[in-house]
């Protein structure tokens, strides 16, 4: 890419969150020889949702591995390859299944460095896909990533942007701690332009995607697309709303969405998870701890219904967050004044 | 050792602002002494202490906002030492143990009893209120701008009083320049509040007492008459007015009459032991206060009159004590001689009543088969009916009637 680089203009280039996500590994694969990427089907088949295809005859079976059908197995020797100084990409395939590698993942990788008194960092990066919306069904569409953000000792990210998706890899690669990555099962397919150039973003930080004053939309991963819509329906009845992307789950930036909520006295968060123990929840319980008095209406969310997520797709459609029910909750905030 | 806290000087006053300290540490104060100067919102009050003993310390500071029952200052019996300063000592008393009662003598640190004697109120709360829902935020602003939320109709969710509704209220005030500090509230602040304070007891009496209304008629010749005959004997300075003659009037009969003397609290009759009228004081700028008219069943027509002058000139100047706010029993308007030809009030909660006086005027009056022209006062009832019906309020009209027929008694 970089022959192609011209000083000016900036060129942009369009490009699905998908192409964004291989570009983004390719560019670690090259910058970094420690760097390899494993998982279910990542080589031959090229990925379940084709995000490394082609670098298996781009980088060799040594660094694009397929491994067996055990989460448990592959996470674990992921985590032994950081301790051993390499810096392994491991994907699991949803959310769902990363269960399977759950003791691996709070009990090991989020712990070692604690247990070995500071002597045993774990670099290592998982990523996996999370949410519904494609008609997958109860063991394939959950967003679990909530109960992730509850565990000290790891980072949990959540790219929505071609940029992120793009950018947040390298970063993540280069935190000496474990780092999971969340990449929302809806957004693959999603095109936009990108710069050419587009490197590496910080992971430690909130993005305001949206200026506004009146309300403040918190949203995150698959939920971003459904909040922006929101807003641009709010704008069409003169309702300013300010759209926040929360990037990172765990460290939450409750800097940014406190000074959000001080500019537009209003917060609705917006999340796929189920409501109860979301981490809508812990958006909230900041707001209300840390800006109580900038309120001017009780804080609110648009979650997912509480049942497993259906198969039909219209119980799904009306199962998850969707623009529609964020614009009915802004409204409410704002009163008679809407 | 007790403390001496920021009385309620109304049963819709929260908080209060420390205008001015009376007293320093190290002075004696007797019961009845004015300590301070409070401004509840409504009107800048002189505070009495109702105990006797020495200024320990002071609490709070000139300016600042406190809530209504916050220690303002310490107080000492006489011959008491000082108190160390920190609390946290040595074992709280044992329950067995407890604190003598009566004798305020030498108190140790470590005997010290657990609670100061409280120390008594002038003003019973009032009855329970909705509690408003204004947003965090619409409260700050409203403390800060010096709006009564209580009395802003809100727009937010669910009818919550919202940022926009305070500054929609606050508007007017803000325009005219009025500082947005704490600090003692300038006069036409001081005025808005009021006005929004008044609003709020007002709309609350409508919301929740069911008045009734009764009239009548007085003839008001003997009276008069009896009043013009004392005045001659009198020098300028002792002359009576026709409406300490009503007041009287009134205090008598609401000492027979429970249901229309006393107070309306969680759900249930408590007539009052006495009989503080509170007397409506319009004031020049506009607005309405009533202080009161301390137990004027017991007084003479004299002592009424003179407080009555008294209470009206210092309402005027905006200088009342504690004892002659809030704890009115009754209350009574009267328009005087610019006035209307009668009055239908609003009841103040949670009192009971209000007796109303138009303008005393010739009116034709049959009597005895005869029409003649005699001065005649319409005398009303706003009554709650909860409390009481018309049959004793009926009753207790006819008895002010019969007592202004015998003002030689009054």
């Amino acid at each position: 890419m970089s022959e192609t680089q011209r000083s000016d203009p900036p060129a942009r280039i369009r490009q699905s969150y998908r192409d964004a996500l291989r570009e983004a590994h390719r560019d670690a694969l090259r910058r970094d020889e420690r760097v390899f990427l494993m998982g279910e089907d990542v080589g031959r088949y090229g990925g379940c949702f084709a995000v490394s295809r082609g670098l298996l005859d781009e980088f060799g079976p040594e660094r694009i591995r397929d491994t067996p059908l055990s989460e448990s197995a592959f996470v674990g020797a992921g985590i032994g390859a950081a301790l051993g100084g390499m810096r392994p990409i491991v994907e699991i395939m949803t959310v769902n299944f990363s269960l399977l590698a759950l003791d691996q993942i709070v009990n090991n990788a989020a712990s070692l460095l604690h247990m070995s008194g500071g002597q045993l960092a774990v670099p290592l990066v998982i990523r996996m896909t999370t949410g519904a919306g494609r008609q997958l069904a109860a063991q394939h569409s959950h967003s679990l990533e909530g109960w992730y953000a509850h565990i000290p000792g790891i980072k949990v990210l959540a790219p929505a942007t071609l940029e992120d998706a793009r950018g947040m890899l390298w970063t993540a690669l280069e935190d000496p701690d474990p780092v999971l990555i969340f990449e929302h099962g809806a957004l693959y397919g999603v095109e936009g332009e990108i710069a050419a150039d587009a490197g590496p973003v910080p992971i430690d930080r909130a993005a305001l995607r949206r200026p506004g004053r009146d309300v403040s939309l918190f949203a995150y991963g698959g939920t971003l697309g459904k909040a922006l819509a929101a807003a641009d329906a709010l704008a069409a009845e003169g309702v300013e709303a300010e759209v926040i992307d929360l990037r990172t789950l765990r460290p939450l930036d409750t800097a940014t969405i406190l000074e959000s909520v001080a500019r537009t006295h209003r917060a609705l968060v917006v999340d796929e998870g189920w409501r109860s123990g979301s981490l809508a929840a812990e958006v909230i319980a900041r707001i209300v701890e840390g800006a109580f008095y900038e309120l001017d209406a009780p804080p609110a969310r648009v979650c997912s219904a509480e049942v497993p997520m259906p198969y039909a797709k219209h119980l799904e459609d009306a199962a998850l967050p969707q623009a529609p029910r964020i614009v009915d909750a802004a409204r409410r905030l704002l009163g008679d004044a809407a | 050792m007790s403390e001496f806290r920021m009385p309620s000087l109304g049963a819709d006053m929260e908080a209060g602002t420390l205008v001015e300290g009376r007293v320093r540490p190290g002075d004696a104060v007797r019961r009845g002494d004015i300590v301070a100067l409070v401004d509840t919102d409504k009107a800048v009050i002189e505070v009495e202490i109702w105990e006797d003993g020495v200024v320990d310390e002071l609490l709070v500071s000139a300016g600042q906002k406190v809530p209504v029952g916050t220690p303002l200052a310490r107080l000492r019996a006489a011959g008491e030492t000082t108190t160390p300063p920190a609390p946290a000592s040595v074992a709280a008393p044992r329950p067995t143990e407890r604190p003598a009662a009566a004798p305020r003598a030498v108190e140790t640190a470590a005997a010290a009893p657990a609670r100061p004697a409280p120390t008594p109120l002038p003003v019973a709360t009032g009855a329970p209120t909705r509690r408003v829902h204004a947003t965090p935020l619409a409260r700050r602003i409203a403390q800060t701008l010096g709006v009564d939320v209580a009395a802003v109709e809100g727009t937010g969710p669910d009818g919550a009083v919202t940022r926009a509704d305070i500054e929609r209220v606050a508007a007017p005030s803000r325009a005219a320049g009025a500082p947005a500090a704490a600090a003692p509230p300038a006069a036409e602040l001081r005025a808005a509040r009021a006005r929004q304070a008044m609003a709020a007891a007002m709309a609350r009496s409508k919301r929740e007492i069911p008045h009734y209304y009764l009239t009548t008629r007085i003839d008001l010749s003997r009276a008069l008459a009896w009043l013009a005959a004392e005045n001659a004997r009198r020098t300028v300075a002792d002359r009576l007015l026709p409406a300490a003659l009503l007041l009287r009037a009134v205090a008598l009969a609401a000492r027979e009459a429970p249901e229309m003397n006393g107070f309306f609290v969680d759900g249930a009759l408590r007539p009052a032991a006495c009989v503080h009228l509170g007397v409506g004081v319009s004031l020049r700028q506009g607005g309405l206060v009533a202080p009161t008219l301390r137990d004027a069943d017991t007084k003479d027509v004299s002592a009424v009159m003179r407080e009555l002058a008294d209470l009206v000139a210092r309402t005027r100047a905006g200088v009342l004590r504690s004892s002659e706010l809030g704890d009115a029993t009754l209350t009574v308007t009267n328009l005087g001689d610019q006035g209307a030809e009668s009055v239908h009030g609003v009841i103040y909660p949670p009192q009971i009543a209000l007796v109303g006086f138009g303008r005393i005027a010739e009116q034709p009056w049959a009597q005895d088969g005869f029409l003649g022209a005699r001065p005649v006062v319409v005398a009303t009832l706003a009554a709650d009916h909860r409390a009481s019906d018309g049959h004793r309020g009926s009753r207790f009209l006819a008895a002010v009637d019969r007592l202004l027929q015998a003002p030689e008694k009054l």
